[in-house]
């Protein structure tokens, strides 16, 4: 029912009020001497050079590709899960299907070496 | 006096909401004192002892730090992203925060004739709704990262993005255990089917692998890759300071308190008590208080992984794992009903 939601958006408004008001708070008091070495990067007290946002390694991207088919795999597990007690034999064996398809492809990927960092 | 049921439910939110919100906070800054004062234990140190001390231990000390977070100078690096550096602990902490909507905290009881229920909502999806605000929860690591440009800050970003999305599988799937045993995605029924025998009698493995990616999930040692101050500084927080370093630092004590009233929930029996003795929410506490007990614990006496080992372990041990133990549970329930 929608109505259950309620509270929740009320919880949201209150979480929301107060972050805002943290962050406020935290640029009206305190100090402000901004000056350009407290402004610059930190690098361990190293001369800041090139920007942060560089190519950085392609095993992030396929990290989350695989996040996500394998994340809406496990959506598919819970009304199954929920409703195993009615499904009993049918829903087992249904699953065995299912995990096995699920499994030829987590065996290519282990076996392509998607799971190695070098 | 009549008062419209609607506005009726919105006064109760309000209500419990502000008290759960004080509540966590308050944890939150005693937590802080007390993991300083359990690692100076288990490392042979005395820990805080000056800041209000009573018997050894400053009990004053996270008021102390309060103060002095809100009075340092905040300030916003010349080459960072104003806006995204700035909402980037606002929402950390947020989503850290609203996770706590939908957990039983006690039975419901009637006080004065007024009945009343101690969780702010019973949504008939509560636990894909936890697992949609934990995944919420990485964008303000993502952004703080990114919003800074800075290299340490990218850098553990990006560890802790690749991270927690690995874990989370793991982290999933040895939930449908639990839902598979009790047929429901509400904690209010999950929790109320565990009257009497507590789901980790039947869900040992499931409990142990949901402990070990929650860990993981909140960068905790020894997964703690994101944050390895030998090589990163401090991560995605190394930019920050005052206020919104500390409200980083609340996300990520909240989030250790959100996992384990999750882990007590759904394998625990949340606020119930061994063998029905008892319910209520002394029981949560105390089994929160337990987790918390062994995380901070395995801080004090663990190395850190090493980040191959630390992806490897989750794709290749864990999530096979958890996949094994929805079989054999589903093969168990189908042969013993």
């Amino acid at each position: 029912m929608p109505a259950d939601y309620l509270p929740i958006l009320v919880m949201v408004v209150v979480v929301v009020a107060f972050a805002a008001i943290a962050l406020t708070l935290s640029a009206m008091t305190g100090p402000r001497r901004p000056n350009s070495a407290k402004l610059a990067p930190y690098e361990s007290g190293m001369p800041p050079f090139g920007s942060a946002r560089r190519r950085f390694s392609i095993k992030y991207y396929l990290t989350a590709v695989l996040f996500i088919l394998f994340d809406i795999e496990i959506i598919f597990f819970y009304p199954w899960a929920v409703l195993f007690r009615q499904l009993e034999l049918f829903g087992l064996i249904e699953m065995g299907i299912f995990i096995f398809v699920l499994l030829i492809g987590y065996v290519y990927v282990w076996r392509k070496g998607g799971f190695e960092w070098d | 006096m009549d008062l419209d049921p609607i506005v009726v439910t919105l006064i109760e939110a309000l209500i419990k909401t502000i008290v759960v919100i004080i509540a966590l906070l308050t944890a939150f800054a005693y937590l802080t004192l007390v993991e300083r004062y359990v690692i100076a234990k288990i490392q042979s140190r005395i820990g805080p002892n000056r800041v209000g001390a009573i018997g050894g231990i400053a009990l004053l000390q996270p008021i102390a730090d309060a103060i002095k977070m809100i009075f340092k100078e905040d300030f916003w690096p010349a080459q960072a992203d104003k806006i995204i550096y700035t909402i980037a602990p606002g929402i950390a902490v947020g989503t850290a925060l609203l996770a706590w909507a939908v957990m039983p905290l006690h039975p419901s009881t009637e006080i004065f004739g007024y009945h009343i229920d101690f969780y702010i909502a019973d949504v008939n999806i509560a636990v894909l709704y936890l697992l949609a605000i934990g995944s919420l929860g990485i964008y303000g690591i993502v952004l703080g990262g990114w919003g800074s440009n800075n290299k340490y800050s990218m850098l553990g970003a990006l560890r802790s993005t690749a991270q927690m999305i690995s874990y989370e599988i793991s982290l999933g799937l040895a939930l449908v255990g639990v839902l598979m045993l009790s047929g429901s995605l509400s904690l209010v029924d999950i929790v109320e089917k565990q009257s009497f025998i507590w789901n980790v009698v039947w869900q040992p493995l499931g409990f142990i692998i949901y402990f070990i990616a929650a860990v993981a999930e909140v960068n905790r040692l020894p997964f703690d890759l994101p944050e390895a101050e030998t090589e990163l500084v401090a991560g995605y927080q190394t930019e920050y300071s005052s206020l919104k370093f500390a409200l980083f630092y609340m996300a990520e004590y909240i989030n250790m308190l959100t996992v384990s009233a999750i882990a007590s929930t759904m394998f625990l029996g949340g606020y119930q008590g061994p063998f029905g003795i008892l319910p209520g929410v002394h029981w949560l506490i105390l089994k929160i208080m337990f987790f918390i007990f062994v995380m901070m614990w395995m801080r004090g006496t663990l190395p850190r992984f090493r980040y191959d080992q630390l992806m490897g372990f989750g794709w290749k041990v864990l999530l096979p794992l958890a996949l094994a133990n929805i079989f054999v549970t589903a093969i168990v329930m189908v042969i013993f009903k």
